[in-house]
Formats: structure tokens, C-alpha cells, sequence
């Protein structure tokens, strides 16, 4: 009796942490005064701010552009990733392929901010492309690192996935591609878009490697909510933060249970 | 015939494009970090001069430079010793509370495993953010602490070393218990009970069932935490004060404020050889080695 009171206190007290800031944050935002830390009362009028703030909208409406094509785009090269580690023997400098597939998951976002932004001057220098850094450049690193992420939940995927079920369509008669597209793609399906939901949250989320790559007419979500928090409280901050939080927990929810299809 | 056109479009495709932008970049972070600098757009000199003949014009200075000065390694040090006490708090929350979840009956344990795993689901920074009002001068927890009556006056809580451990163990928690989980979900939970019946108490059962056995997630969980903090900016941006620098910051003004464009690189490249290289050398290996012992 003694160490499920431990237990249930733990689990408690953990889920308390965890929970507690983000329920303060949304607690806040309905605080009527414009000072954040001073209760004044209920209101919605920072909802209504928000709403018509431009710079935050189009920032936002930035932000998904470049996440969902960035997450579509590290779906596909990192299927194939996943594909090429578990199933195609011959890969030529493999280890090279196992360095540059998983080091993008432990390398410091500034160390990638900064030599993503180095290539792109020193590229403009040689061949007069980008000539300036914008929404391309920012895409195009987001692609480079949620690559990785995507390739190691296929990878995972296809390591327990059943061979026979391919031999068994290859004795039929069924050619390698037709496998590929009729059975094998199909049946990782739900981990391919789980991949696709993580890489478009991480897009969607970062804020170092965009500040980066950025240029003008670029600025992201994360880049603009920075810029207004870093030396203080914003109450439009706080209902933008309510929204997100809310938005991202349910892609989260979808990604477990997308995610969770394959372990069963 | 066709399978082999295949095969290489499939493995080619990614390939070409990590070489393209990220290894070349890489490779680009180390040509500046060994050119020498110069006034100028960009500040530095080419490492190949051809105006006299050919001429390789490379220089050690900028490393000489970050590790000759205590401001550089100082920094350093500081982002070493705070990913240090960060991973330390993160396995002591994440260690019992994963512990639990493992051990949880298994509709409890899935419901229990996405309620700690969603809040990395919501915004890095605006996590980061709700910290900064929590700890404010007037914020929730001063207000706590005043009605209680145990301090009599505000606490500056904000901008100071404390408040970026607070942040860095709040974001990074759900990185430790996943990894964590995942080995403890794993082993039978029958050795507990047959530990207990061989008569070892709890402590006991613990240092030489339980802890051991869960070694390899307890390393990679830390390196998951370790890694990233060493070279977080955010966090120390947002809540930090001015008591301590830490390794992203000075690289990020190194670059964005100083413009010495090759010290940045230095600072970034050792970076890369220090925490990154091992690590990757490690899952190389691991790697291999799992592949072998499945064949």
C-alpha cells in the first residue's frame, strides 16, 4: 500500500511540473490588463489583438508554409534513408551514409545555424545563388535536419516489419517496385506520416537555424515571438502561446497514434 | 537490371542532398576557421591565393585564439558544467517517473507515456516563456512563497544561472524518460520480485537489478539532454542573466556581433570535434556491430 502512495505521488507531482506552466501560460491569457503579471480580470481582448496583429499573422502563415513543404520534402529523402539502411545491402561508403543520415539529430542547432548560413554566402560568392537569404534558404535547412528524424522512425519501422509478407509477393510474381508501392509503402504508411508531423513541428518550432538563414520578408513565427519576449512579457505572446499550445498538443496526439499503429 | 536503378535512385537521392547541404557546410565551418581574417566582405582572406603562383594560405591562429582565452574556454566550461547539472536534475525527476510509468498496468502506462511525452509537442520557446512569468518579481511562485510567509520580500528568481537550469530541466525532462521508458518497458518485471524473494531489500534490489539493467537508457537519455544544452542559446537568452556566459552566446556574438567570422567557425568546428564526434563515432559502431550480431 505504502509504495503505491510513493507511486501515484511521483506520477502526480512529475504530471505537475510538466503541466503547471503551460496551464499558468493560459491562465494569463485571458487577463484583461495590459501589464501580463497584474490580474484585472476575464477578457478575450488579447485573442482579438492577436487577430489583427499582421506582422504575427503573415509570420505565422510563413511559418506553415515552410513547415509543411520542408516536412514533405525531409518525408520523402528520409523514407528512402530508412529504406536504403534496412533493406539495400549495397550502399557505397556506408558508414559515410550512417554519419550524414544521424548526425543532424545531435548536432547543436547553432553549430547547423551557422553552417547553413556560411554555405549560403560562400555559394552566392561562387555561383551568384541566393543572392539573398529568405524563405528558400530557411526551407531548404529545415529539409537538412528533419531528414534525420524522419529516416530513423522508418528505420525503426522497417526493422520489424515482417519480410515474408515482400518474399511472399516477390514469389508471385510482384517486381521490386510493385512491392515497394503496393506493399511495403502501404504498410509503413502510418509511420511515414508520423515522420511527417514530427518534421513539421520541428520546422514549425525552430528558432535558432531559422534566425540564421533568414533574410528579409522571412520572418517566422518563432522569430517574431522571440523578438518579443526576449527583454519582456507580451500578453498577445500569451494568447498566440494558448492557440499553438493547443494546436501542436493535438498534431502530437495524431502522432502517437500514428505512431503507435506499428508497435501492435 | 531495373531493381539496380532503383536501388540507386533510392539511395542516391538523400545522399546527394546531405552531401549538398550539410556536409559541404561543415566542410565550409572548417575552410574559415583556418583562413586568416581580415577587415573586409567577408571578413576573411581565401585559403587559396593564386595572384603569385599557387599559395595554400591557411592559419591555426583563431584556434590559438579561443584557447588561449579564458573568455572562450571560461564559457565553455560554464555550458559544460551547466548541460552537466541539467542531465543530472533531468534523470533525477525522469528516473523515478519513468520507473513508475514502466511499471503501471498497460492501459494506465500508454495514457501515462503520451501525458509526459505531449507538453515537447508545444513550443520550444513559448515553454521557455512560461517560465520567464512563473518566475517574474510579481509571478505566481513569489506570490506563493510571500503567502506562505517564507520570505518577506520578492525573490529575484529571474535572470540568474538557477532560472536557466529551471528552463533547461523543464524542456529537455520528456528527452530523458523516453529513452529511459524504452529500456525500463523492456525488462521483465518479475526480476524485482525475484530479487525480493532472494531476500535483497529494496536498496539493494535497486543497485543490483534494477539500475544496472537500465544503464543503456539512463546514457542515452543523458546524451540526449547533455548534447543540445551545451550549445543552447535560447534558454540563457530568455532567462539567464548576466551572472554567467554561456558557449552559444559567445558564439552567436562572436559571429552576429564581433563579425570575426573565422573565431565563430573555431568556436563552432571545436564544438563539433568535442561533443559531436564521439557520439557519432559511437553509434557508427554500434551500428555495425548490431548489424553483425544479427546476421
Amino acid at each position: 500500500m505504502k509504495s503505491s502512495l510513493i507511486k501515484s505521488t511521483v506520477i502526480f507531482l512529475g504530471l505537475f511540473f510538466l503541466y503547471f506552466p503551460i496551464l499558468v501560460l493560459i491562465f494569463y491569457s485571458f487577463n484583461e490588463n495590459k501589464r501580463v503579471m497584474v490580474w484585472k480580470g476575464f477578457s478575450l481582448r488579447w485573442y482579438n489583438e492577436l487577430f489583427n496583429n499582421e506582422q504575427i499573422i503573415e509570420a505565422f502563415i510563413i511559418s506553415i508554409k515552410i513547415a509543411a513543404l520542408s516536412a514533405t520534402f525531409a518525408t520523402i529523402l528520409g523514407v528512402m534513408i530508412g529504406y536504403s539502411l534496412v533493406r539495400i545491402r549495397k550502399i557505397p561508403f556506408k558508414s559515410f551514409y550512417i554519419f550524414l543520415s544521424s548526425t543532424p539529430l545531435v548536432l547543436p542547432e547553432l553549430i547547423l545555424g551557422l553552417s547553413m548560413l556560411l554555405f549560403f554566402i560562400s555559394l552566392n560568392n561562387v555561383i551568384g545563388f541566393p543572392s539573398s537569404r529568405g524563405q528558400l534558404t530557411i526551407f531548404i535547412s529545415h529539409v537538412t535536419f528533419c531528414i534525420a528524424f524522419v529516416a530513423i522512425i522508418i528505420q525503426a519501422r522497417l526493422t520489424d516489419f515482417n519480410k515474408n509478407i515482400e518474399e511472399a509477393a516477390m514469389d508471385l510474381g510482384y517486381n521490386y517496385t510493385k512491392v515497394l508501392y503496393k506493399i511495403t509503402l502501404p504498410i509503413i504508411l502510418p509511420s511515414i506520416i508520423a515522420g511527417w508531423l514530427l518534421a513539421f513541428t520541428i520546422s514549425l518550432d525552430d528558432l535558432v537555424v531559422a534566425s540564421f538563414t533568414t533574410g528579409p520578408g522571412a520572418n517566422t513565427l518563432p522569430i517574431v515571438v522571440f523578438s518579443k519576449v526576449r527583454l519582456g512579457l507580451s500578453p498577445e505572446v500569451n494568447a498566440l502561446s494558448a492557440i499553438l499550445m493547443f494546436a501542436l498538443i493535438i498534431i502530437g496526439l495524431f502522432y502517437f497514434y500514428f505512431n503507435k499503429k506499428f508497435k501492435h | 537490371m531495373k531493381n539496380k536503378l532503383f536501388e540507386k535512385y533510392f539511395v542516391f537521392s538523400p545522399y546527394f542532398w546531405l552531401v549538398l547541404f550539410f556536409f559541404i557546410p561543415l566542410a565550409i565551418i572548417f575552410k574559415i576557421s583556418i583562413s586568416v581574417s581580415e577587415w573586409g566582405m567577408p571578413p576573411y582572406q581565401d585559403i587559396f591565393l593564386f595572384d603569385n603562383g599557387f599559395k595554400i594560405n591557411t592559419t591555426l591562429e583563431n584556434y590559438v585564439y579561443i584557447f588561449s582565452d579564458y573568455y572562450y574556454i571560461g564559457s565553455f566550461v560554464n555550458s559544460l558544467i551547466l548541460a552537466l547539472i541539467s542531465t543530472f536534475f533531468c534523470l533525477l525527476i525522469g528516473f523515478p517517473l519513468s520507473f513508475y510509468i514502466a511499471t503501471s498496468n498497460i492501459r494506465l502506462r500508454n495514457i501515462l507515456l503520451v501525458l509526459v511525452v505531449i507538453p515537447f509537442w508545444s513550443s520550444f520557446l513559448l515553454r521557455v516563456y512560461a517560465w520567464k512569468i512563473i518566475l517574474q518579481n510579481n509571478g505566481i511562485l513569489n506570490v506563493i512563497l510571500l503567502n506562505l510567509g517564507i520570505t518577506s520580500e520578492p525573490l529575484q528568481l529571474l535572470y540568474n544561472q538557477y532560472a536557466v537550469i529551471m528552463g533547461i530541466v523543464y524542456t529537455y525532462l520528456p528527452l530523458m524518460i523516453l529513452p529511459l521508458y524504452g529500456y525500463l518497458n523492456k525488462f521483465d518485471l518479475n526480476l524485482i520480485e525475484a530479487s525480493k524473494d532472494l531476500g535483497l531489500n529494496r536498496t539493494k534490489t535497486f543497485f543490483k537489478v534494477i539500475l544496472p539493467l537500465s544503464v543503456p537508457g539512463i546514457v542515452a537519455g543523458s546524451l540526449l539532454v547533455f548534447i543540445p544544452v551545451v550549445g543552447e542559446f535560447i534558454i540563457p537568452e530568455m532567462l539567464g542573466g548576466s551572472d554567467r556566459l554561456y558557449y552559444g552566446k559567445i558564439l552567436w556574438e562572436e559571429f552576429f556581433v564581433n563579425r570575426n567570422w573565422p573565431g565563430a567557425s573555431a568556436l563552432a568546428f571545436s564544438g563539433i570535434i568535442i561533443l559531436v564526434l564521439p557520439i557519432v563515432i559511437f553509434q557508427i559502431l554500434y551500428s555495425r556491430w548490431s548489424q553483425k550480431n544479427e546476421i
